[in-house]
């Protein structure tokens, strides 16, 4: 299978305590892959090394067979722009600006024209159903809303992988459908990667699999459902 | 919840042939297992004997097929009594997963339990993943929608439990293994 983005073998500890224990990860173009496990597991420190953020400690993270994780932080940054997004729980958007200009912010940062930027902004702030709070500030918005903004702003650069920590996180019922049915909509149209760190089964559902994080290490992919693992004991295997 | 009610109530639009009803129900309720027509014309049966429908002259000589029903007045007066009634909580949660885990414990030790659970997680997310599709596919009726959020909360609820199950697998060994 061709891997867009992989890991292999990542360590990473704050002082003594190791958040990753020797991580192997690989996701495709165009996946949507569901971090999950319980609280404290690495979740969000093993989405960090993949998205260039943090530097493992040991192993390596290479993106299109480019390894990316020995790079210099200023490469890493560029990566990070151009080729990344990132959304958070918490869209982090910038409090004095309007959502429009929010989601044209990384555009404008890469050089694009104001007009095109403001234009670009406004058809990302249509998908996700928000167009009509361009000229509103983050302030003046619900959380669900926010975060539709966030969405918008994470994928105006057309990145070709979404890293999306706890996106949903801070919504009601309502409001996560509404932001992940969009979201893995955008990104399966456009071949975007998404991988999606989250604690709540209903949001990994919207996700192609799932990755379980425990205790710094990812377990290798359950065998079908149904069908008991070779490490199954004799005398389960014929449950009926 | 009775059948007879759900049938009294997809009477309320207008009078109805059992096997429409059978279409119907199906339709509404894609969650739901599909209906024996045998248990439709039971219920109908009850229920006019009952008054709360009444059976119309058949169009034409032939099987019950051809006969059609309509809600009563004292059909509808039961329809109301039964809506203004909430449904008790019900009081056994069956959990075979819970008898799983234990009978794992029991005859295989933790290890066992712990595969249980994650590959039984598993299967949970995989039957989620099917009604987040669902539920999402453009033009997907309301009815399929709803029937999907219920669907969903209650895997959701058993994957919570898992992942609690998870974390007790070890105490739980400790307590019922001599
Ligand atoms: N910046 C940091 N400094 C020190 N320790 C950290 C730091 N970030 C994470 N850790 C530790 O590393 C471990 C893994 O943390 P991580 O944030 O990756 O977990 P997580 O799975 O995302 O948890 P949660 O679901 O609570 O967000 C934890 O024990 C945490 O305390
Ligand atoms: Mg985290």
């Amino acid at each position: 299978m061709n891997h867009q983005i992989t890991a292999r073998g990542v360590v990473k500890s704050y002082g003594n305590s190791p958040a990753l224990r020797g991580v192997d990860f690989a996701a495709a173009r165009g996946e949507v892959v569901a971090i999950t496990g319980p609280s404290g597991s690495g979740k969000s420190t093993l989405l960090h090394c993949l998205a260039g953020i943090v530097r493992p400690d040991a192993g390596s993270v290479h993106l299109d067979g480019q390894r990316i994780d020995d790079t210099s932080e200023a490469h890493r940054s560029r990566l990070r722009r151009s080729r990344f997004g990132v959304l958070f729980q918490f869209g982090h958007l910038v409090p004095e600006l309007t959502a429009a200009e929010n989601v044209a912010m990384p555009l404008l940062l890469a050089g694009v024209r104001r007009r095109e930027a403001v234009t670009a902004a406004r058809n990302w702030l249509e998908r996700f159903d928000v167009a009509d709070l361009a000229g509103k500030r983050p302030g003046e918005v619900s959380g669900g809303q926010a975060q539709r903004v966030a969405a918008a702003r994470a994928l105006v650069t057309e990145p070709e992988v979404l890293f999306a920590d706890e996106p949903t996180g801070a919504l009601d019922t309502l409001a996560s459908e509404q932001v992940m049915t969009q979201l893995t909509r955008v990104a399966r149209s456009a071949a975007t990667t998404v991988l999606l760190v989250t604690h709540d089964a209903r949001t990994a559902a919207y996700a192609d699999r799932e990755v379980v994080v425990r205790d710094g290490t990812v377990q290798g992919p359950p065998p079908l459902a149904g069908t008991p693992g070779p490490g199954a004991p004799a005398a389960l295997r014929s449950t009926p | 919840m009775s059948l007879g009610h759900v049938l009294l109530g997809l009477l309320v639009p207008g009078e109805r042939h059992g096997y429409e009803l059978k279409r119907h129900y199906d339709a509404r309720f894609p969650a739901a297992r599909p209906l024996a027509s045998a248990q439709v014309y039971a219920t109908l049966a009850r229920l006019a004997r009952d008054g709360f429908v009444q059976q119309q002259e058949p169009e034409r000589v032939g099987g019950p097929d051809r006969t059609a029903y309509a809600l009563t007045a004292e059909g509808r007066a039961e329809l109301q009594r039964w809506l203004e009634e909430v449904e008790p909580p019900s009081p056994f949660v069956a959990n075979p997963l819970a008898v799983k885990v234990t009978v794992a414990v029991l005859i295989a030790g933790g290890d066992a339990a712990r595969d249980y659970l994650h590959r039984q997680r598993a299967a949970h997310l995989e039957r989620m993943r099917v009604y987040t599709r669902t539920k999402t596919a453009p033009g997907a009726a309301l009815t399929e929608v709803l029937a999907a959020d219920y669907a969903l909360e209650h895997l959701n609820a058993d994957l919570h439990w898992i992942d609690t199950a998870l974390a007790r697998v070890a105490a739980l060994t400790e307590e019922i293994t001599p």
